[in-house]
């Protein structure tokens, strides 16, 4: 189910403008990474070109190797749909289907290119996948109400229960709590603590304190300039990176000097 | 204390809201003053010579199976086109067609009606034929004879289809070039084609948009006047399903056009009263859509 993801001299452009450059990481299954850094810097850009969310925009495109278990993404013969079934994605503000029920939206990946699901296994993947996210005691009895009636919290615990009813590899993160309360936070935290057991995860943040708190590992993203590629500027175990870090401008990031 | 310019902007705005109300009102008064005689008379007096109800009820579906049958052309048609201009086509080529689209909003439709008579019913001949001599087991296709002239209530579905295409058009490219980045992005995030896409998230919050384009082009393919009158010059009122043959159906407005400079007393009486029923049957018609918008509210986008 977890995967290892290898990225390799990774360079990531939107038209003629190079967004990020020189990415080399390499992400653990079962593990949390956090991608902070200040904003523009490319930590966005650079997890959405993990699933391949990158090139949706038009002119984007990528150059270098994201390895998943010993497949490159970006081989010739890789399939982007394929890829994104395989790696998951919440976004920064909650997105439900408005035109779907709680239930439809859980269902809403799993029945994608015609899949036949029995009504039985349907229900109990729909259980299963709000268990998981924490979900399932709030909405149990309403489940064929629109997902768009919970509170934005729930909402995106909707879309986690989403993301994993696909069972991917990997799920990415992009800024998942910076729509919510701290309450709310505080719940997607400690569901991204469960998720770690089975999957591969990958937490955009603006909030260092969260970066601390959920991973095991961190990456400071920085631009040297505006109009500048970003780059991963320090990759290492959280506590390393918030305690001792080895470089000038990630111990500046983290104590607040600037960003 | 309100300012004036706020005082004399809500005036304005008030007025032109009751102006257009009012506009409304005379039009239903006038028409059932006029029509008045025609209810009131003796159903021998009537034109055709046996009633009201009798004169116009093969009018009105005539009327609504020639507006069914082109908006059953148009709808795919137009969403097809507006899905290719905003999900599919490179930007320039998007834009070149959606400004041809809006063009043939602009084409008289006097024009159309000659170029369907002239042109497409003509030139379409052998294809009624084949449809006639091959698919005449289907009720629409049925009939004596298919007409020679080719000048067919199904030309003046197809006519009607191209006229009403270039609104339903431009209300289904609005709609879809709404639909919000987080939900195409949510689609695509969990593995979806662009087709899968286009069904999860563009259809489901353009389907209000879609109701209230069709309905637009009903509204104007209900009241299409001059296309219908010169492609079915030789009108006839009678209940018939037949798309093919001269002995089909034919509609109000261009019964009204081709009779109304020859008629007099209860006769023009008699047209203006088929003219109340197209105006009742527009209004039910945007009622219902209007029904059909609101009914699954709490499912759409807005919320």
């Amino acid at each position: 189910m977890s995967k290892r993801i290898d990225v390799h001299d990774l360079d990531i452009y939107y038209g003629k403008f190079k967004a990020v450059q020189g990415v080399e990481m390499t992400i653990e299954p079962r593990s949390v990474t956090a991608l902070i850094g200040p904003s523009g810097c490319g930590k966005s850009t650079f997890l959405r070109s993990l699933n391949r969310m990158h090139e949706v925009i038009p002119g984007a495109y990528c150059e270098g190797e994201v390895m998943v278990d010993g497949v490159n993404l970006y081989g010739k013969n890789v399939d982007p749909v394929g890829v994104r079934r395989k790696i998951g994605m919440v976004f920064q503000r909650p997105n439900p289907f408005p035109t779907m029920s709680i239930a439809e939206n859980v269902l809403a990946g799993v029945k994608l290119n015609n899949q036949r699901i029995k009504k039985s296994d349907a229900d109990e993947l729909v259980e299963k996948s709000l268990r998981g996210a924490n979900l399932w005691n709030e909405v149990k009895d309403r489940l064929d109400k629109p997902g768009s009636g919970l509170s934005g919290g729930q909402q995106q615990r909707l879309c986690i229960a989403r993301t994993i009813a696909v069972k991917p590899d990997v799920v990415l993160m992009d800024e998942p709590c910076s729509a919510l309360d701290p309450i709310s936070t505080l719940a997607i935290e400690d569901l991204i603590e469960e998720l770690k057991a089975d999957y591969t995860i990958v937490i955009v943040t603006h909030n260092m304190q969260q970066a601390a708190r959920v991973s095991d590992k961190t990456g400071f993203f920085n631009i040297t300039g505006i109009g500048k590629p970003g780059q991963l500027v320090e990759y290492d175990a959280t506590e390393k990176i918030f305690n001792n870090p080895n470089e000038k401008a990630t111990e500046d990031y983290i104590s607040g000097r600037f960003g | 204390m309100r300012r004036p310019g706020d005082r004399i902007f809500s005036g304005l705005s008030t007025s032109a809201g009751i102006v257009i109300l009012a506009a409304l009102a005379l039009v239903a008064i006038f028409l059932i003053i006029q029509a008045m005689p025609a209810l009131l008379a003796d159903p021998s007096e009537v034109r055709g010579g046996q009633g009201l109800f009798h004169y116009i009820g093969p009018l009105v579906f005539g009327t609504l199976l020639s507006a069914f049958i082109a908006l059953l052309i148009a709808t795919p048609l137009s969403i097809g086109i507006a899905l290719f201009i905003s999900h599919y086509a490179p930007r320039r080529l998007a834009a070149v067609l959606g400004y041809i689209i809006d063009l043939l909003a602009a084409v008289p439709s006097i024009i159309f009606g000659l170029w369907g008579a002239e042109v497409l019913a003509k030139g379409s001949v052998p294809l009624q034929e084949w449809l006639f001599e091959n698919l005449g087991w289907i009720w629409l296709f049925s009939g004596e004879q298919a007409t020679a002239t080719g000048r067919s209530l199904l030309i003046v579905s197809t006519v009607l289809a191209i006229m009403i295409l270039p609104i339903m058009t431009a209300t289904n490219r609005e709609v879809f070039l709404q639909t919000p980045s987080l939900h195409e992005e949510a689609s695509l995030a969990l593995g979806a084609t662009r087709w899968e896409m286009i069904r999860q998230a563009v259809l489901p919050f353009g389907r209000s948009g879609i109701v209230s384009g069709m309905m637009l082009g009903l509204g104007r393919a209900l009241g299409e006047t001059m296309a219908v009158a010169i492609i079915l010059s030789a009108s006839g009122a009678r209940y018939s399903w037949e798309l093919l043959t001269s002995n089909s159906a034919s509609t109000i407005a261009a019964d009204i056009a081709l009779n109304f400079p020859e008629s007099s007393g209860i006769s023009t009486n008699t047209l203006i009263a088929s003219g109340l029923v197209l105006f009742l049957i527009t209004l039910i018609v945007n009622m219902i859509a209007r029904w059909i918008v609101s009914r699954r509210a709490e499912f759409s986008g807005a919320n």
